[in-house]
């Protein structure tokens, strides 16, 4: 594209290649990009369609808001003084569960990786509780906690402890067993195996655990705003939904998949952080 | 240096209980020679790695005795180095980092660690790569940084388990190469498990060879090939001869065990024929 400046990737790569096909393959490049935001534009413009021409057939568009309206209504709504609240509620409730569910599944994950013993006394009663979902238990938890608040939290932590558990398990479990033996051989007592070869080894398995924990997190925290809840982006919505304001369902949804898909990325870079090492292996394989 | 004598008296071993036991060795009797290269070749699954676990304490033998310079082995311990058949280094350490844990483990201060380091990673060529982690290296590259994070222990054996069988046949005789060179200078015991008559012949002091299982001695044979052993070595009358008797007693189990599930085979269908005819039809 002539005026575009190319990337690094592309400069290099059109380094390897003679200049006539280097154009060609940012052309080609440049095509596919085209596609996808015409492929946007056109979805978009059918749901304006849709909901103008208040489309009916089985769904039922008359009450769908189209998406100016939803542009003009997430532009009010950033502004409004209820925004920050709604989003660092619902954040805060996320957090909190995520990070209880983490400190209480890490450790006793390990522990039963380990320990038979402590697989059978433990690993029975969880194996029970561990289908039901977790928005079954937000009638009980209401109950069990003498605020909202910290009943929504506990759902939080219910649903992220599970996954966070499980993956460690097994992260412990499928470690190779020579790891442990090269490590006795150099020397190495208790501590060091587990700091330096058992924990290492299960983090990546961890850390799936806690990017899968971090998503039902969310799912959660919304449906428990929704029964419980002031404040929270859960909440906004629902009350967006009894006050009519269709809009503002829409765009309570989408505050929800971005911050749902962001806390999940950072979970998952503060990850790779974490394990510099694990992207080579991968490449490797 | 008179360090690292091996003494196996009796030693028998077996994995599972009850009917599923599988005996890996029995009453083996072996002595090996402070300072020497002790190849041990054997048909597969008689027993070789299982050796190498119970010296290296991994795993206890069930009777008998196993000293090492005099001591009774109950534990994995640094003066027993294992080189493992995969290279089994940390992937979350970098090269340096997986070299220095015996050093830390054995708590060499950090000033001395660093030239110690810098040392042994020149010996085995990866002066370059200390930064890099064991994903980013070949398999030869890999399997040098095992050998140094056992030299680094300056250990009284070196236990290598089929250590080079994973690599190609270029890399594998720079690193026998390298181990020899390594060993003329340590002048560790070195206890070498292969299935690869050549290397046996061609690293060992002597190469004992084991009958298929229940593991047992079959033959040990001195190799008076000169050392240093360079590779020309390999194509000299006095190596072909010991190669092929060594190649004759291998054969020879391989075949015995071979032969055992042929005629359990042959067992099964003779059992067959007699007891489980077709079903005759009915006349009516």
């Amino acid at each position: 594209m002539p005026g575009e400046i190319p990337s690094e990737e592309q400069a290099l790569e059109s380094s390897f290649i003679p200049p006539a096909r280097a154009s060609w393959r940012s052309l080609a490049a440049a095509r596919r990009l085209g596609m996808r935001a015409l492929a946007l534009a056109a979805f978009l413009a059918l749901w304006q369609v849709a909901s103008e021409s208040k489309f009916r057939l089985i769904v039922n568009f008359a009450n769908v808001p189209a998406p100016a309206a939803v542009a003009k209504a997430a532009a009010a709504f950033v502004q409004s003084p209820k925004a920050a609240s709604h989003i660092l509620n619902s954040m805060r409730r996320v957090l909190v569960g995520f990070v209880l569910a983490a400190a209480l599944a890490i450790p006793l994950g390990i522990g039963i990786g380990q320990s038979r013993l402590l697989a059978d006394i433990v690993l029975t009663p969880l194996e029970i509780l561990r289908p039901i979902p977790g928005v079954a238990w937000i009638p009980l938890a209401i109950l069990m906690f003498p605020t909202s608040e910290q009943s929504m939290i506990f759902i939080c932590l219910l649903g992220a402890f599970f996954p966070i558990l499980l993956s460690t398990i097994h992260g412990v479990e499928n470690l190779d067993n020579k790891l442990v033996y090269a490590a006795k051989s150099m020397g190495a007592g208790r501590r060091h195996i587990f700091c330096e070869v058992v924990f290492p080894g299960a983090l990546p398995s961890i850390v799936t655990g806690l990017t899968i924990g971090m998503g039902i997190c969310w799912f959660l925290v919304v449906t428990a705003e929704i029964v419980a809840g002031q404040y929270g982006i859960g909440y906004f919505t629902w009350e967006s939904f009894t006050l009519q304001n269709y809009p503002d369902i829409v765009v309570g949804m989408l505050i929800i998949g971005v911050l749902g898909m962001g806390s999940s990325a950072s979970v998952k870079y503060f990850g790779n952080l974490l394990m510099p090492w694990h992207r080579y292996l991968h490449q490797a394989r | 240096m008179s360090q690292g004598a091996i003494d196996l008296k009796e030693v028998s071993l077996a994995f599972g209980t009850g009917r599923n036991a599988v005996i890996a060795l029995e009453n083996l009797s072996l002595n090996i020679e402070p300072g020497e290269i002790l190849s041990l070749l054997g048909p597969s699954g008689c027993g070789k790695s299982s050796l190498i676990s119970t010296i290296a304490g991994f795993q206890p033998p069930h009777s008998g005795t196993l000293q090492v310079d005099g001591e009774r082995v109950d534990r994995p311990g640094s003066d027993r180095g294992v080189v493992f058949q995969q290279p089994t280094l940390f992937p979350w350490k970098t090269v340096r980092e997986n070299v220095d844990f015996g050093l830390r483990l054995r708590g060499v201060p950090r000033k001395e660690r660093g030239s110690i380091l810098d040392e042994i990673l020149l010996k085995v060529g990866l002066t370059e790569f200390g930064r890099h982690y064991p994903a980013q290296l070949s398999g030869g590259m890999q399997q040098r940084v095992g050998l140094a994070r056992v030299l680094v222990n300056k250990p009284r054996v070196m236990l290598m388990d089929e250590p080079f069988s994973s690599l190609d046949a270029q890399t594998r005789l720079m690193m026998q190469e390298l181990l020899l060179e390594v060993w003329s200078e340590y002048r560790m015991t070195i206890l070498f498990v292969t299935h690869d008559i050549d290397e046996a012949v061609y690293l060992g002091s002597r190469v004992a060879v084991l009958t298929r299982r229940p593991g047992r001695l079959k033959k040990v044979f001195e190799v008076h090939l000169p050392r240093p052993r360079k590779i020309e070595v390999l194509v000299s009358h006095e190596f072909m001869r010991l190669k092929k008797e060594c190649m004759a007693l291998v054969r020879e189990e391989t075949l015995g065990s071979l032969g055992q599930e042929f005629k359990a085979k042959r067992n099964a269908e003779h059992y067959r024929q007699v007891f489980i005819q077709e079903p005759a039809t009915p006349s009516i």
